[in-house]
């Protein structure tokens, strides 16, 4: 996801602020050069002035609590934004914990997006200087409180490992002068360390998050028991759009435990006891559906449209050179055209929040990635001015973008139960079907690309017009939209490093009812494969290797993609040939500003493909912890396989959603996990985003060793359930 | 009325007898660390030890379990457990964490079986257990740790 423009229009002024901060400006990760347009982030908010002690609780017993305000559901922001503060002030990592904010877009703003909001992998970049400068100004706060106190001036101090001492012999911890600390004025312009005095930033600190959650103590949303809280499921339309034509509530009334039945605008609610009480008597219901506004087009109907207009012009999203090159005496054109499938994330924690009703006022509980949008929607959805609303974020059992919902509808939703239940506590699930079936897909794409290679071997010219549905219209987030372009529906099939002469992209937008998120990566879980499988298919044509060919193709000044390119070459110890029965492919994409490489060996067993090892070099600017840089690169290459491999959304009759668990929408398991090894490379340039960047190149690269080992190529996807693989 | 034992602990319970034993855990006795992911025992996420094998308990009704010994993630303890808390730990496994206890579970039932599995062994033991997060490449390495300090 990239954020286009300042968000200050939609949620109004960022005022009434508390004590002033003043945070460095320069060097914070959305003032990175653009490289293409989809890159070309402008300056967001200056930051919001917020007191050091919004995101710093130190208790008297030492404990360093650090408020994280990015959302943590595996990717690792809890550790490294705590890794941020515990550094500038110098505490020792096993006094640190973490927790996560609750909705405040004034204070917890996301500085890439102008409100509080967890997506783009910007949390780290975001926070790099506020949370570093929250860091320094609460060590710089308990250092003069210790000067008070000890009749020293603060420049004898020093403070390392959570101790502040002075050479006379004093001694403390920082909770003794907590407290006293809290009442001093916040200093406007803390000294932040050098990076060579850096001890914790660079270092595989242990994750906070690891414990509870290999003891199964870590506290989620389907978790907590308010008092007397009904749990609440909810019949859903068979169609996106059907409506509640009737229904027949005489069975499931008698499931014991069942409180109530309730009509809403998502469908039919079951409030209950407990779950099995709900989910018994959603089983008994009887809903007739009013499928005149719905979507009842298959995904083969939608499917055959996209096609026909990739075929068309569409709008150009960058042109480059001329394209000339096509009709060039001896050229040879190659064309393809690459489908895409709808792709649910499936997180393994499904959609489910916590509601508290009471008089003017409501409190909700759950796993969010944009909690103010939320938020705003509770509040108006119940009636409630925003100040009257709370919202708690909680961990999250994975995401993928699905809990990042600019329609906010999973609040509305669980507003709307809390509303037609009246005041109490309500514990909304959707189950696993009501996952895979619930929508909000990423989105089905049609790549249809063009390339021209002269009679030297040149590439001479690239085309690509790419159809699918746009994410941000008709949401909160179509404010920003530019002249009516959601750069999310093309970003990484533009600003390339590669030097093509002539170059053209477009898009074609379409439309239909079917609801449509960020997943993982974005754009780029479609851009990078067409893209990287058809760079490589025309190096093929040109007779290159797919690695040094790629090394050629590249503009001047991309060094950092030549970076990891090298350097994931000389890791796999590239030879570009098949061995024995193993195939290698490889490929590169730049997402949300990190750079990865990728190259994976696999063997064709049965007639599909068995990846055995992969290997990742990312350069993500400063590693701040490479430990979790190594696992979301594992972990996004997992993602991606699985996705690249099993994955498909399809629509049957009258838009039904034919998959329903994982069963028929499979995940990939462990036997189909390579081994992976990750080198990053060493950098000073500003820290960028991991949590999705790893996902984008494992796709192609799979496909391109594919076809390197049997010919054959992959034009639609998921690769297992399509012609050329068994 | 169903009697049985869980975590060592004799219950009694007066639940709907076709209630899952997953929803048994969680909202009667609110032991939570058993998750719910897909109620078809297709994920693992739910999987919990019964009278010494693993078990999807989504797909568990009560009424079968009169007499049964279950011990969940609450429960559990021993060398292999301790084993694979201790491996998980050192190699920050768990990512947004939800599947993880079944995880554990399942890797400490394999290692009470085999000490020293192979890949192959844990990864037959292990593809019943989704992870979206795809930790799988930890988790191999977590088991192999795990073994090898259980051998010495």
């Amino acid at each position: 996801m990239t954020i286009a423009t300042s968000r200050r229009g939609f949620l109004g002024a960022t005022s009434g602020l508390m004590i002033a901060l003043a945070l460095p400006l320069k060097g914070r990760a959305q003032d990175a050069p653009p490289q293409g347009a989809e890159q070309a982030v402008p300056p967001a908010l200056a930051p919001a002035p917020v007191p050091p002690n919004a995101f710093v609780h130190i208790a008297p017993d030492d404990t360093v609590t650090v408020i994280v305000k990015h959302i943590e559901f595996g990717q690792g922001p809890l550790t490294g934004l705590a890794t941020l503060v515990a550094e500038e002030l110098d505490a020792d990592w096993a006094q640190v914990r973490g927790a996560l904010a609750h909705a405040d877009d004034t204070l917890y703003a996301n500085l890439a997006f102008g409100m509080q909001g967890t997506g783009g992998s910007t949390a780290l970049g975001n926070s790099f200087l506020q949370m570093r400068g929250a860091g320094a100004a609460m060590r710089q706060m308990l250092v003069e409180t210790a000067a008070e106190a000890w009749g020293v001036p603060a420049a004898e101090i020093t403070v390392a490992k959570g101790r502040i001492t002075h050479p006379s012999g004093k001694e403390s911890g920082f909770g003794a002068f907590a407290e006293a600390a809290a009442q001093r004025p916040v200093p406007d312009n803390p000294t932040l360390k050098t990076s060579d005095q850096w001890v914790l930033i660079g270092t595989d600190l242990p994750k906070l998050d690891t414990a509870s959650k290999t003891d199964g103590t870590a506290m989620f949303t389907l978790d907590q028991f308010p008092e007397g809280a009904q749990v609440v499921v909810i019949e859903r339309p068979t169609s996106f759009g059907a409506t509640v034509a009737s229904y027949d509530d005489a069975e499931a009334a008698k499931v014991a435990g069942v409180r109530a039945i309730r009509p809403l605008p998502q469908g039919v609610a079951v409030y209950a006891d407990n779950t099995f009480a709900a989910l018994k008597a959603r089983k008994a219901l009887k809903v007739e559906w009013d499928l005149s506004a719905a979507e009842t087009r298959t995904s083969q109907q939608i499917m055959a449209e996209a096609s026909a207009a990739a075929r068309e012009a569409g709008r150009t999203v960058e042109e480059t050179g001329d394209l000339s090159g096509f009709d060039a005496p001896g050229a040879t054109v190659i064309e393809a055209e690459y489908q895409f499938p709808y792709l649910a994330h499936a997180p393994m924690e499904t959609l489910d929040g916590v509601v508290t009703l009471a008089e003017g006022s409501a409190e909700a509980s759950y796993g969010c990635q944009f909690p103010g949008i939320d938020r705003a929607a509770l509040a108006k959805t119940l009636g409630l001015p925003m100040e009257s609303v709370r919202v708690n974020v909680l961990l999250a059992g994975g995401s993928f973008g699905r809990r990042a919902q600019g329609t906010a509808h999973f609040a509305t939703e669980l507003a709307e139960v809390a509303k037609a239940g009246g005041p109490g506590s309500y514990k909304l699930m959707w189950t696993r079907e009501d996952d895979i079936r619930g929508g909000y897909y990423r989105p089905l794409s049609v790549h249809r690309m063009r390339g021209a290679i002269d009679a030297e071997g040149r590439i001479t010219a690239w085309e690509n017009v790419i159809a699918n549905q746009s994410i941000m219209a008709g949401t909160a987030m179509e404010a920003m939209m530019k002249d009516g372009l959601d750069s999310s529906s093309y970003e990484g099939s533009i600003g390339l490093p590669y030097d093509f002469g002539g170059f053209r992209a477009a898009w074609r937008q379409l439309k239909t009812g079917v609801p449509v998120l960020w997943w993982r990566s974005v754009g780029s879980t479609h851009t990078a494969l067409a893209t990287e499988m058809f760079v490589d298919e025309l190096l093929e044509a040109a007779g290159k290797d797919p690695v040094q060919g790629r090394l050629d193709l590249l503009k001047p000044d991309a060094a950092r993609e030549r970076a990891v390119i090298e350097a994931v070459r000389d890791l796999a110890g590239w030879t570009g040939k098949v061995q024995g029965d193993k195939g290698y492919g490889m490929a590169f994409a730049k997402s949300f500003g990190t750079y990865v490489a990728q190259i994976v060996e696999l063997e064709n067993r049965d007639g599909r493909p068995q990846v055995t090892r992969a290997w990742c070099a990312v350069d993500c600017g400063i590693p701040v912890n490479p430990n979790i840089i190594r696992a979301q690169m594992e972990g996004g290459i997992g993602f991606g396989l699985g996705a690249i491999l099993h994955s498909q959304i399809t629509l049957g009759e009258n838009g039904a959603v034919q998959e329903s668990n994982y069963d028929d929408y499979p995940s990939l398991r462990i036997h189909e996990m390579p081994q992976v090894e990750v080198t990053i490379i060493k950098s000073d340039a500003d820290p960028t985003g991991v949590g999705e960047p790893g996902v984008p190149p494992i796709g192609p690269a799979v496909a391109n060793a594919w076809r390197a080992l049997t010919g054959q190529k992959t034009r639609a996807l998921p690769m297992l359930q399509n012609p050329g693989v068994v | 009325m169903t009697t049985l034992t869980i975590n060592g602990a004799e219950r009694t319970l007066d639940v709907d007898p076709d209630t899952p034993l997953l929803w048994v855990l969680r909202d009667e006795l609110r032991l939570t660390g058993t998750k719910f992911g897909c109620g078809v025992a297709q994920c693992g996420a739910c999987t919990v030890m019964l009278n010494g094998m693993p078990r999807r308990a989504c797909v568990t009704p009560i009424r079968t379990l009169a007499g049964a010994d279950v011990t969940t993630i609450e429960g559990m303890s021993g060398r292999e457990y301790d084993a694979v808390q201790a491996a998980w730990r050192a190699l920050d496994v768990p990512q947004c964490g939800w599947c993880q206890s079944g995880q554990v579970m399942s890797a400490t039932m394999l290692l009470q079986q085999l000490p020293a599995p192979t890949d192959q062994q844990i990864d037959e033991a292990m593809a019943g257990n989704i992870c979206r997060c795809a930790t799988y490449h930890r988790i191999r390495t977590a088991i192999h740790d795990a073994a090898r300090t259980l051998e010495g």
